[in-house]
């Protein structure tokens, strides 16, 4: 709190340190131009689209929504029983469509605009509802001075996040859902979670604008906190929805009592394989050019994650002397989310150790503290998404000091932008004032809704049709035939 | 005639099997089975959730063997399906009343 305006601090990767000689000469005759005819006076021009940039956006656009469908559908369809394959399934595609829906008529505009709302720092009101003003000319700030992408293509990409976040939930609550007030949930809690901690996390001005309105930037922006590609806005968010659905909801019948294996670790495999590809567009994408720091999120997010998969592996040969492989991919899925607030921040070195102690604590949350509590989060999205988030983004304080090879934070309130100086204890204690504030945040709707449809609509299906199992008394199919 | 029934270990079958051809055993029919025995049932571990199965895979075949080399299947296959370990399986043996050949219609010995 104490750092609101006197260091307002960036997300990720800084025009300062734009080392392409070729990027060099145009920032700063854009920033000088800026200096001289006022601040305010900026306008971007189509000339500062580089195509490069735009290949890059796109194709990292379509890399996120490949982890939703088909990579988390089958990541999360191979763990439940086969009676209950095709509700996880159509339980993530469905959300996919209906989010990319609700991006674009409400959302883009209440995470990305700061107009027409009482509350600039927490959402952003209606003005560019259904892609209004949104055209093939207008365009959407970097996060270097003087380089733009098309508006369209921030719109896609974000809208990609906004697609996968709700999906992730779904696991908490596998196997005993009704699906109709899923769908309800997921269009209210976007509404009431995700855009507002997406516009607190992500939304300011833009490096060339900053300087002018020095407070037109999301709330935990302000604060200074740190999440390159999403630890508190999709991790967190959607981890704690999760536990919180999990625990009103109640526990599986049988649970505890019969056995629920997963029906195929083989999908699983092939699921969370095609996470981690696709997260390279979610992590990399993320520093909104295709740049050093793309490619730094790039290798983090390789060797952050294959460190977490094998200490998982390690730790079961220690435990149980059998390496199991849904225990590996549980550690790369742990040390995808854990490197996901840090990756344009961390040395691969210190995200090696990022991802090693995520898993570890991933670890012993989904095998001991799950079986103490007795809570029924069938898949894991707290002990793994939540869990995993916690760790990245308080970790996320300590990797990006500069003193461990970090990248720092980028102070934009000057025209050009500059490398602000990195206080890790400060930046530590910012990381966690953002994930708390993401906890209860999300933590109070998320209750508020799954209370509000327990008592209306209901939340879950009657006993024999969860019994019989969901594909067929929800949907009305069998997978498996 | 006699009715063989051997529940042995999944592994053992083709060697079983190449073993009772070599004896002059025409014809058996082999199932897939799950059952107990003295042998312990495995655990299986799933992100700490612990699952023991009482019943472990076994194959069941059933032989149909005239009486003079009834006693010699029987030896062949506990020889040959023996590991030493506890869950090797067991063999029954029992009397066969009649067998007949569907295409041709014989029955007894010359049925099997």
């Amino acid at each position: 709190m104490k750092r609101i305006l006197s260091t307002t601090a960036a997300l990720a990767t800084g025009a300062c340190l734009l080392a392409a000689p070729a990027f060099a000469a145009p920032v700063a005759d854009a920033a000088a131009a800026a200096a001289e005819a006022a601040p305010a006076a900026f306008t971007p021009t189509a000339e500062m689209v580089n195509k490069g940039d735009v290949a890059w956006m796109m194709v990292s656009t379509a890399l996120v929504l490949m982890m939703s469908v088909p990579a988390l559908a089958l990541f999360y369809g191979g763990l439940v029983r086969a009676k209950n394959m095709l509700s996880v399934l159509m339980q993530v595609l469905t959300i996919v469509c209906v989010a990319a829906l609700v991006w674009f008529g409400w959302g883009y505009s209440m995470a990305f605009t700061s107009t027409g709302t009482p509350f600039p720092a927490l959402f952003g009101g209606l003005d560019k509802a259904f892609l209004k003003g949104v055209s093939v000319t207008s365009l959407a700030a970097t996060f270097s001075n003087g380089v733009y992408l098309p508006e369209l293509v921030f719109v896609m990409f974000q809208m990609t996040f906004a697609c996968i976040t709700p999906a992730l939930i779904v696991g908490a609550f596998a196997e005993r859902v009704k699906f109709t007030s899923l769908i309800i949930f997921v269009v209210a809690w976007m509404t009431l979670a995700y855009f507002p901690i997406a516009h607190m996390v992500w939304y300011w001005a833009g490096p060339d604008f900053l300087h002018a309105a020095p407070t037109d930037m999301g709330l935990l922006w302000g604060w200074g906190a740190l999440d390159f590609a999403g630890g508190t806005v999709v991790h967190i968010n959607a981890g704690i929805a999760g536990l919180i659905g999990c625990l009103i909801i109640g526990p599986r019948i049988g649970y505890k009592k019969e056995p629920m294996p997963p029906h195929s670790l083989v999908m699983t495999m092939i699921g969370a394989s095609l996470l981690w590809i696709g997260w390279f567009g979610f992590n990399a994408g993320s520093a909104l050019e295709s740049n050093a720091f793309a490619a730094l999120a790039f290798v983090n997010t390789f060797v952050a994650t294959a460190a977490a998969g094998a200490a998982w592996a390690i730790i079961e040969q220690i435990t149980h002397k059998k390496p199991s492989l849904l225990g590996a991919v549980s550690g790369v899925v742990a040390g995808l989310v854990a490197i996901t607030p840090a990756a344009g921040f961390a040395h691969p070195g210190t995200a090696i150790i990022l991802g090693a102690v995520a898993s570890v604590i991933c670890y012993f949350f989904v095998t001991t503290v799950k079986n103490k509590l007795g809570y029924d989060d069938s898949l894991d999205v707290f002990g793994i998404h939540a869990v995993g988030g916690i760790v990245g983004a308080i970790g996320t304080g300590i990797v990006a000091d500069p003193a461990l090879g970090g990248q720092g934070w980028i102070d934009y309130t000057a025209p050009v932008a500059k490398a602000g100086e990195f206080d890790m204890v400060g930046q530590v204690i910012t990381q966690c004032w953002a994930v708390g504030t993401t906890i209860v945040w999300t933590g109070v709707v998320s209750a508020a809704l799954f209370l509000i449809l327990k008592y209306t609509l209901g939340l879950r299906p009657d006993a024999e049709a969860e019994t019989n199992g969901l594909d067929i008394s929800e949907h009305g199919e069998r997978a498996y035939n | 005639m006699k009715f063989i029934i051997a529940i042995i270990k999944p592994f053992k079958l083709d060697t079983v099997r190449e073993a009772l051809s070599g004896i002059g055993i025409a014809g058996m029919t082999v199932t897939e089975v799950k059952g107990f025995g003295r042998q312990k049932g495995q655990t299986e571990i799933y992100r700490g959730a612990e699952y023991s199965t009482n019943m472990l895979p076994k194959v069941k075949l059933e032989i149909a063997a005239s009486d003079e080399i009834a006693a010699q299947v029987v030896e062949t296959i506990q020889q040959t399906a023996n590991t030493g370990a506890i869950g090797d399986g067991k063999i029954f043996v029992l009397d066969l009343a009649s067998a007949t050949r569907i295409r041709t219609g014989e029955s007894g010995e010359t049925a099997l």
